[in-house]
């Protein structure tokens, strides 16, 4: 899978959830797209990460224009 | 002087005043009173173009009081703001000043943007900033597209906290000027999704009325290139842009330090949006509160209505009853 750009090795049947956790990283924080659709947060515990899937995790940090 | 003869349909004359903004002066209509109900001697009822058009003061009644004009709320889509600065969070070199500037600032709405998660980093703003707090107004600043713009957009509203947006298409790497014409595409598109759009633009009267028939909540032109810190290179078309349209006006980019911030007020929009202008000072603290305090002093002359400048002087103390 891609992960933020970047190839990445998950195991088999890993949630969206478990990914966040595993990476250290608060699901309220975050916001998941998957492969260009926005991933509610409801379904982090349902969906799991499939071979090929590329996801982009992103946040709010600091900007103005 | 320049003066021009321009006789639109409020017949007044237009002035243009050195280093300020153009001020119209209307035929005499009632003497102004000042003061304790003494009459001015000064007939003239000057005003700065703004606000909608021409006001006639007789017609307002009664007056606002000093309180209710300094009172006054900024309203974004019924939305009421006590302040009528919003400040960025980039570029800040320690996110504890930030903070401490955004409270010195008094600004109630800050801007964030949205970007990948850093996975070595972790944290994002919102470990320093709390929406509790501060209303939170998501842009779309690195766009170049409208697809790119309104991507980003889903992104913002998904992390939860509101439907507001700061959309702003760029169109040039080196001046960072706006793409209007993709901004208004993603505006239309994000407005029909239920967005409450802020859109940034240039200081260009007719895209801002195009973005307000769009159904933007305010129309976010530039005073100068975004982080030049030129001030309002264009007046004129700031006045202009505010006289036209009916939802908020806040000049976007530019403002460099607190005369910047008073002038553009002065020009008579609603607000002004700043960021490099407190995270680029030497004590963006200091900073933040110098601009508080411009942002209230500028509109504060705005609804004062200034004097007419003229390049002759007139005395201000009496002429008569000097010794032979």
């Amino acid at each position: 899978m891609q992960l933020n750009g970047k190839e990445r090795e998950v195991a088999a049947g890993l949630t969206v959830r478990g990914l966040l956790e595993g990476l250290g990283l608060e699901p309220a924080l975050v916001v998941v797209e998957r492969n260009r659709e926005i991933l509610s947060r409801a379904r982090y515990d349902e969906v799991t990460v499939q071979e090929g899937d590329r996801l982009e995790l992103v946040h709010f940090v600091g900007g103005g224009a | 002087m320049a003066k021009t003869t321009n006789q639109g349909p409020e017949s007044g004359a237009e002035v243009t005043v050195p280093g300020g903004g153009v001020v119209r002066e209307d035929p005499p209509v009632v003497p102004r009173t000042h003061g304790k109900g003494e009459v001015a001697h000064e007939t003239t009822r000057v005003r700065l173009a703004g606000r909608g058009g021409w006001v006639d003061p007789a017609l307002e009644s009664p007056p606002p009081s000093l309180q209710e004009m300094e009172e006054e709320p900024l309203v974004i889509a019924g939305q009421e703001f006590r302040s009528r600065l919003i400040v960025g969070t980039g570029k800040y070199s320690d996110e504890g000043v930030m903070v401490e500037a955004i409270r010195a600032s008094g600004a109630e709405m800050v801007t964030v943007a949205v970007r990948r998660v850093d996975l070595d980093r972790r944290e994002g703003i919102l470990h320093v900033l709390d929406p509790k707090e501060f209303a939170l107004l998501a842009n779309t600043a690195g766009c170049y597209t409208a697809e790119e713009a309104i991507r980003y957009a889903h992104m913002a509203r998904a992390a939860g906290f509101n439907e507001w947006l700061k959309l702003e298409v760029i169109g040039d790497q080196e001046t960072l000027l706006p793409d209007t014409q993709a901004t208004l595409e993603a505006a239309k598109v994000l407005v029909a999704e239920g967005f409450k759009v802020m859109a940034y633009t240039n200081d260009d009267l007719i895209m801002a009325l195009r973005l307000e028939e769009a159904g933007c909540v305010a129309v976010m032109p530039l005073a100068s290139p975004i982080g030049s810190g030129l001030g309002v290179v264009n007046p004129y078309f700031i006045r202009e842009i505010k006289r036209r349209l009916k939802v908020p006006v806040i000049v976007d980019a530019g403002v460099g330090t607190a005369s910047d911030a008073c002038v553009t007020m002065e020009q008579g929009v609603d607000g002004v949006l700043m960021n490099t202008a407190l995270a680029a000072a030497d004590d963006p603290v200091a900073m933040a509160r110098a601009m508080r305090y411009a942002v209230r002093a500028g509109r504060l002359a705005f609804r004062a209505g200034r004097m007419p400048a003229r390049e002759i002087a007139v005395p201000s103390s009496p002429t008569r009853g000097m010794l032979d």
